[in-house]
């Protein structure tokens, strides 16, 4: 009866967590798809408390004082790093909490392993799920480390690198026939350090710009870990929602890869970074750049009918989102039309930069993105493009030479008039040097975004707002 | 170093080469400026704003006299005279009409760079003052003729009736054309416009004027940027073309001046054939004029009421903001002989730049100079492309593309065939957990697609959060009797339930950032 009602909860449940992730399909719906979520979990959980006390082999009091010292902590640490977090830090925080699924997944794996009868089907999914939790563990954890800067981001070259992570898979295989044949805890064991160590090195070999693509992966991984700890499990509220999650993660990476034109496999076998740099510094700077001034800035956007801002996740860094939320408002204020166009990989995750401008209070329906502004761009008077740099580069389409050939970018030279703004003349992540900056049309505005942007905000309030119309 | 701004000493003329803006630029590259008491009052900046911007306010005597000197007319004869040797002369110095100026500028050991000289390549456009002069001419052409015309340029639709647009055609699409089309469209007129180089049609069209097309007249680019003379047969084509245009025309403005010279575009006939009370405003009367009734500097009344207006001072009737753009192309000329920003210029003639505009350096006549090719940059970047028939790349491509799909299609079959047995083998508690899964998998990919590209973010931590629900796992193993088993089960379930509460709260706090606008 109980069992029964439990499962019939983890229905519910299941449908509201599908309900939650479709919610997000628009923002006007999309609070209410969280707020579904929570519910479904607070359904689920409860059912399962009711459950676990009563499943319990001690005394039920012991475990539901255990079970409420995990929420505790739960509660405590999960509202403490969700209220604190910078946005310009979600990407270390989704990797830390995929982290945790993945180390989840292996424990409950173990555990799973421990309670339960021999059983050829049960010992695979075990073994499947301990190892791609194992990997979802260590991969995330370097995947944090690097976009927290506590480990070097560039790329792990080791040698054979590729035929290392066969071996690991070739080893894990072999030891899955010795777990379902002596049903021993010694394979499973090693192989969970043979694909904590294959996770550690898959990861540390991408370059920190591909991190984006990395999360994103992990997060399929994630989902994954979870369906498999389902399978063993035998709870389909678990697989329904390790495979939303699986199958949520592997669209993301697929919109980042076509985002940048590459394959996911080669960015999953990394070290791209260390290639892109050879083959750029064939180019070498292509002419004359012309520099601007703030105040020089200022006129161009006063005098202009329509502004199209380019944000890359340079203004991040510098925090310039703060000053050019306020430009925004200024312009807009004066009449003139802005709106931003947003790259797919701006940032350091998917849709990153729509959270960095909507903290800066930018309404999201001037946000656009890149298939939406392209078009536009032609009528714009004038493109800021702040600290982006491949995202902008025109060799992407007109030269088939390019290592970023055939990347989609937003075609901002279209525009009347593009002002640059750059910490000097250095190439972007790709090592690409970008031929904008000596188009007839470029200026370029050297220094700190957010000084810079600052300065410009004061040349217009310096201005009078009924001067020019 | 000083920088002298003299006043303007040809007659009626109301530039002057720096206004209190381009003072304070020149400033910041580290010079002085001296400027003559009254240089830019025809221009409507009093000296007190020169004051105010830092510069000194002198006598012509002391601005001649500074180490570098900057005009916008050639210098009369007596002041070239008064120059120290090794003075930096920076004026507009015609040096292919007025061979004699430079010859005098080289003997007083003058290094003289001519302005109107700027070799036309990308980026030497800051500083070349002719396209500068031609844009500001362009648009005041359009002006006279619209205040010579008795009509208006826009259509009207009053309860007075109505009014047609007036139809400006307009010869030659170079800088000063361009600019006349661009003032003519906002006025309302509708605008044709005729160039003998077809590759700037789009140039034209993106002006918003029809492109008038004569496909046997129209040559293509040549290699220094202007347009080359036509040949016979392209010349009759292009006269009966000018015949029809001008003929429907109520303003024409005409703009071909090659090297200085104007090539004879609309004859006497054809003004003849235009409306009473149309305009010919023309851009080349300084070179003689294109149309055959030019008078340079004059307006000339035909029989038949048409006003044929020859001014050459058009760029000297918008003084304010000619000034403003001739001193600002002086300044660019500046910063580029400054890289040090140290007010000291430096004149490197290994630039083709600054080579083009030297005419006269250290006693020698340097004009003219060496040509200057307009696609020089462009040349080592084609080079570079690896010499591959796109025919033969294509075909490869195509080779590797049936290969791949081949792979991945018996792949993808031999997957399915080996599902389908595992499947078979498996108990069926497991194939209905697997059932789930797939039908899971397919929902989540239809949900996911659909989610919003700006809502990214929040989707994987709302992810996170659910991925929590693994945490069901261990709570059902937390009441273990086996301790090892309890304790893993406690750390799995503490670790999962800070997903749970930190996505959903970080999602919540995220999601309440996006606002409308309102």
């Amino acid at each position: 009866m109980l069992v029964s009602l439990a499962q019939a909860t983890y229905v519910v449940a299941a449908v509201l967590f599908v309900l939650s992730l479709a919610g997000l399909s628009r923002q006007e719906s999309a609070r209410r798809g969280n707020v579904l979520g929570m519910v479904g979990m607070a359904l689920a959980l409860l059912a399962t408390v009711v459950l676990a006390v009563d499943v319990s082999e001690r005394s039920p009091l012991v475990t539901l004082v255990l079970i409420a010292l995990v929420f505790a902590i739960g509660a405590t640490v999960g509202t403490w790093r969700a209220r604190t977090v910078e946005m310009t830090q979600m990407p270390e925080l989704i990797a830390l909490l995929h982290s945790f699924v993945g180390l989840a997944a292996v424990l409950v794996g173990f555990n799973s392993y421990l309670t339960s009868e021999p059983d050829v089907v049960h010992q695979i999914e075990v073994f499947l799920g301990v190892f791609i939790g194992a990997i979802t563990f260590t991969g995330s954890i370097v995947a944090f480390l690097k976009l927290s800067a506590r480990m070097a981001s560039a790329p792990l070259v080791l040698p054979h690198r590729h035929l290392l992570n066969l071996a690991a898979v070739v080893v894990s295989l072999a030891l899955m026939v010795v777990f379902v044949v002596t049903d021993g805890l010694v394979p499973l064991a090693v192989m969970t350090v043979v694909a904590l160590a294959l996770g550690w090195h898959l990861v540390a070999a991408i370059g920190g710009g591909d991190m984006p693509v990395v999360v994103s992966m992990l997060n399929s991984y994630s989902g994954w870990a979870a369906a498999a700890a389902g399978l063993m499990l035998s709870n389909d509220l678990l697989i329904i929602t390790g495979a939303l999650v699986g199958s949520s993660g592997a669209i993301l990476s697929w919109i980042m890869c076509r985002a940048m034109n590459r394959s996911f496999v080669s960015v999953i076998l990394g070290g791209f970074g260390a290639e892109g740099g050879t083959v750029a510094s064939a180019g070498g700077p292509q002419g004359e750049h012309r520099e601007t001034h703030a105040p020089d800035v200022a006129e161009l956007l006063a005098d202009a009918r329509s502004v199209v801002i380019v944000p890359g996740y340079g203004m991040a860094v510098a925090k310039a989102q703060y000053p050019v939320a306020d430009l925004v408002q200024r312009l807009r204020a004066r009449g003139v039309q802005v709106r931003f166009g947003v790259h797919p990989v701006a940032g350091r995750l998917p849709g990153h930069m729509n959270v960095l401008l909507a903290e800066a209070r930018v309404p999201y329906d001037i946000v656009l993105e890149m298939d939406e502004i392209n078009d536009d761009l032609a009528e714009t008077d004038v493109v800021l493009v702040i600290g982006a740099n491949d995202v902008v580069n025109p060799s992407a389409l007109e030269d088939p030479g390019s290592p970023i050939a055939g990347m989609p970018v937003l075609e901002v030279w279209k525009a009347a008039q593009v002002v640059v703004f750059k910490r000097s003349m250095a190439t972007g992540y790709a090592g690409v040097q970008n031929p904008l900056f000596f188009r007839e049309n470029t200026a370029m505005l050297f220094g700190d975004a957010k000084e810079r942007v600052e300065q410009i905000v004061a040349a217009l309030a310096a201005r009078s707002p009924s001067g020019v119309g | 170093m000083r920088i002298g701004v003299p006043a303007e000493t040809r007659p009626g003329e109301r530039l002057v080469a720096a206004t209190p803006a381009t003072v304070a630029q020149l400033r910041k590259l580290g010079y002085e400026v001296v400027v003559e008491a009254g240089a830019g009052a025809r221009a409507s900046y009093p000296d007190s704003a020169y004051a105010d911007e830092g510069a000194t306010v002198a006598d012509a005597d002391e601005a001649w006299a500074c180490e570098v000197v900057t005009t916008v007319g050639a210098p009369p004869a007596e002041r070239v005279d008064g120059l120290a040797a090794g003075t930096l002369l920076v004026s507009m110095l015609a040096p292919a009409q007025d061979h004699d100026l430079v010859q005098r500028l080289a003997g007083r050991g003058v290094t003289a760079l001519a302005l109107d000289a700027v070799p036309r390549i990308s980026r030497a456009q800051s500083i070349d003052v002719l396209s500068t002069l031609s844009n500001v001419a362009g648009y005041r052409a359009v002006i006279e003729a619209a205040q010579e015309y008795g009509g208006m340029f826009t259509g009207q639709v009053t309860a007075a009736g109505k009014t047609a647009p007036a139809t400006v055609f307009v010869i030659g699409a170079g800088v000063a054309g361009l600019a006349a089309i661009g003032a003519a469209v906002s006025l309302g007129a509708q605008v044709r416009a005729f160039d003998v180089r077809p590759e700037v049609g789009e140039q034209i069209e993106s002006m918003g004027a029809t492109f008038v097309r004569l496909e046997a007249a129209q040559q293509e680019v040549s290699a220094d940027g202007y347009a080359a003379a036509l040949t016979e047969d392209q010349a009759r084509l292009t006269a009966e073309l000018y015949a029809q245009e001008t003929a429907r025309a109520d303003v024409v403005v005409t703009t071909a001046l090659v090297r200085g010279t104007a090539p004879r575009t609309i004859t006497a006939a054809m003004v003849a054939a235009m409306r009473p009370g149309s305009v010919v405003v023309d851009l080349a009367a300084s070179g003689g004029g294109n149309c055959e009734l030019t008078v340079p500097g004059e307006r000339v009344l035909t029989d038949n009421g048409v006003a044929v207006l020859g001014w050459t001072d058009l760029t000297s009737r918008m003084p304010r903001h000619t000034s403003q753009l001739f001193g600002t192309n002086v300044v660019h000329l500046m910063a580029l002989l400054t890289p040090e920003k140290d007010g000291t210029p430096r004149v490197d003639l290994e630039d083709p730049v600054q080579r083009g505009m030297t005419v006269a350096h250290a006693g020698e006549v340097l004009w003219p100079p060496p040509p200057v090719a307009v696609s020089a940059a462009a040349a080592p970047a084609a080079q570079a492309e690896p010499a591959v028939d796109p025919e033969e790349r294509a075909r490869r491509e195509e080779a590797a593309a049936v290969v791949r799909r081949r792979r991945r299609t018996a792949l993808s079959g031999l997957g399915a065939v080996a599902a389908l047995l595992a499947l078979t083998f498996s108990p069926s508690d497991t194939v209905a957990h697997l059932t789930v899964l797939a039908l899971a998998v397919i929902v989540g990919f239809y949900v996911i697609s659909s989610v919003a590209h700006a809502l990214h973010t929040p989707l994987m931590s709302q992810t996170n959060a659910i991925s929590g629900i693994i945490l069901v796992g261990a709570l059902l193993q937390i009441g273990s009797a086996d301790p090892v088993v309890a304790t893993v089960a406690f750390v799995a379930a503490a670790v999962a339930s800070i997903n749970i509460f930190g996505g959903f709260l970080v999602t919540y706090r995220m999601l309440g950032m996006f606002r409308k606008d309102v």
